[in-house]
């Protein structure tokens, strides 16, 4: 009668978290401040993406002390990653207890060819996607929520943009189709044909859909929200900023009235530096972390 | 007469009242700043972080607005963070918010994540049929004021449902279930609201008392 951990209450959570922020931060002192400024919940991870970028090397799950320490230092959902295909950090991640877990295109992947059986865990997961038959393959193996990768660490938003956009015109075509047409769709998409069935016929994701990768002023947030995101994830942006606290309440503040201009125009003011960003041609291939997974 | 209802939508699960309303047949209204809460006739405070709602509500200077339109006695429905939102004391001492439930609320009530659940409720006012109800992350009602009805409980006698007048509350979400009951409850206090035709005055429509007393 009474069943925990359902798809309902793994997707429902995430519908709690629509329309607010989502931040990455590395101590329980952030974790406060990300609180205190109105995030709806905190990424606990060692480090921000940009730093990831930076340090080369593998990046795996982070310390669970750590990760402790951030659970208990604020009252809201805390968050964590595991590399893509490492069952095992997500094992663990649960015994833990966190809220939610990012199977991360941040982190380097531990599996070429495999994502997480994401079903086989009562914790729920947000997972990254480009495109459309990305995110339902996803879906697919259990994820509860759906973010665009954007390309992390690099406070440049071009990559989120054309993710999210490439994200709802997929959609679009697909419920503009003949019942007759989807067959071929799925196979095009690679995605199942029922879930490929039911974006078609809602004109939206399974699942809720954030928008994350490379957000770092609030007029950002506002223009992933405005072209159709559910709400943002932000990494480096808040932290690497110049004044993070400020920062992080004039994004919760942008997202909330994202399509009032006067309100945009009175939280961007005085806000100090936004992170260094970093142009997209600069980064070579192999360091892009938006085409990891599959 | 269509009943305008204002839909909190400074964060959380709004899109899912907005629908709910729609699905009945009344006309939802976002809210984000107070100018929003004009001629509505009822508010619903949705599920989302209640740390974060609360900051928000204090930015846009939304407590007193909603507050007077409580006193006018409009119905304020809220749900899960919303029911946090209404409470007059939160375990912990966090202040309140919009104390509207004589009521003490315990946060994050049954524990993480992992333990968000879901479950047939009984909820006697709303007929035979039990309420399927989504808990996630929920809060529960540790402690009830005399004016206070408690709508429903758990099997082990935690309050997950409460009324006083015109402010009810709940620690599910009858939105995530396809229930519609208590959005229709809210939706009848409102047109009662808006047109004080029942119960006073008598004005337009016949009654029992006033065919029988005549």
């Amino acid at each position: 009668m009474t069943d925990t951990s359902t798809w309902a209450t793994k997707k429902g959570l995430a519908q709690m978290l629509k329309g607010g922020v989502i931040m990455d931060v590395v101590t329980a002192e952030h974790a406060r401040i990300a609180e205190d400024a109105g995030a709806v919940a905190v990424m606990a991870l060692e480090r921000v993406p940009s730093d990831i970028r930076a340090a080369g090397g593998v990046a795996r799950m982070s310390d669970p002390t750590m990760i402790e320490g951030i659970m208990s230092a604020v009252s809201i959902p805390v968050m964590a990653k595991a590399r893509i295909g490492h069952f095992v950090e997500a094992q663990i991640l649960e015994a833990l207890g966190v809220d939610y877990i990012d199977e991360s295109e941040v982190l380097t992947p531990a599996d070429e060819r495999n994502h997480i059986d994401k079903h086989a865990f009562k914790v729920p997961f947000v997972c990254g996607c480009r495109n459309v038959g990305e995110a339902l393959r996803r879906v697919s193996e259990g994820a509860a929520m759906i973010r665009t990768k954007g390309e992390a660490g690099t406070g440049n938003i071009v990559e989120a943009v054309r993710q999210l956009r490439d994200v709802l015109a997929e959609i679009r075509r697909l419920q503009g189709m003949r019942e007759d047409e989807l067959f071929v769709a799925a196979k095009e998409l690679g995605a199942p044909y029922e879930l490929v069935r039911q974006v078609a016929a809602e004109g939206r994701l399974p699942v809720v859909n954030f928008v994350a990768g490379g957000i770092s002023t609030p007029a950002d947030a506002a223009l992933v929200m405005q072209l159709g995101a559910e709400g943002v994830f932000v990494g480096s942006g808040i932290f690497k900023s110049e004044d993070p606290a400020r920062m992080a309440n004039a994004i919760v503040q942008a997202t909330t009235h994202f399509t009032d201009a006067k309100i945009l125009a009175e939280v961007s003011k005085g806000l100090g530096a936004p992170m260094r960003g970093i142009a997209l041609e600069s980064i070579p291939d192999q360091e892009r972390m938006a085409v990891r997974g599959w | 007469m269509t009943m305008r209802i204002g839909v909190l939508a400074l964060q959380g699960a709004f899109a899912e009242h907005v629908a709910t309303l729609r699905a009945i047949g009344a006309e939802p209204v976002e809210v984000r700043l107070p100018s929003h809460l004009d001629d509505v006739e009822g508010l619903i405070i949705p599920g989302g972080e209640s740390t974060t709602i609360r900051r928000l509500i204090a930015r846009w200077g939304l407590a007193q607005p909603i507050l007077d339109l409580a006193s006018s006695g409009a119905p304020i429905f809220g749900t899960c963070a919303g029911m946090i939102v209404l409470s007059r004391e939160i375990v912990g001492g966090e202040a309140p918010v919009l104390p509207l439930l004589d009521v003490t609320v315990e946060r994050n009530a049954f524990g993480r994540q992992l333990d968000s659940f879901e479950t047939e409720l009984d909820v006697p006012v709303l007929g035979d049929t039990p309420v399927h109800a989504v808990f996630i992350r929920a809060p529960v009602i540790s402690g009830v004021g005399p004016g206070v009805d408690v709508m429903a409980s758990l099997p082990d006698g935690r309050i997950v449902a409460v009324r006083q007048r015109n402010v009810i509350a709940t620690s599910f979400h009858p939105e995530l279930a396809g229930e519609t009951r208590f959005h229709r409850l809210l939706v009848t206090m409102a047109s009662e609201h808006a047109d004080p035709g029942e119960g006073v005055g008598r004005r337009q429509y016949p009654t029992r008392r006033s065919q029988h007393g005549r």
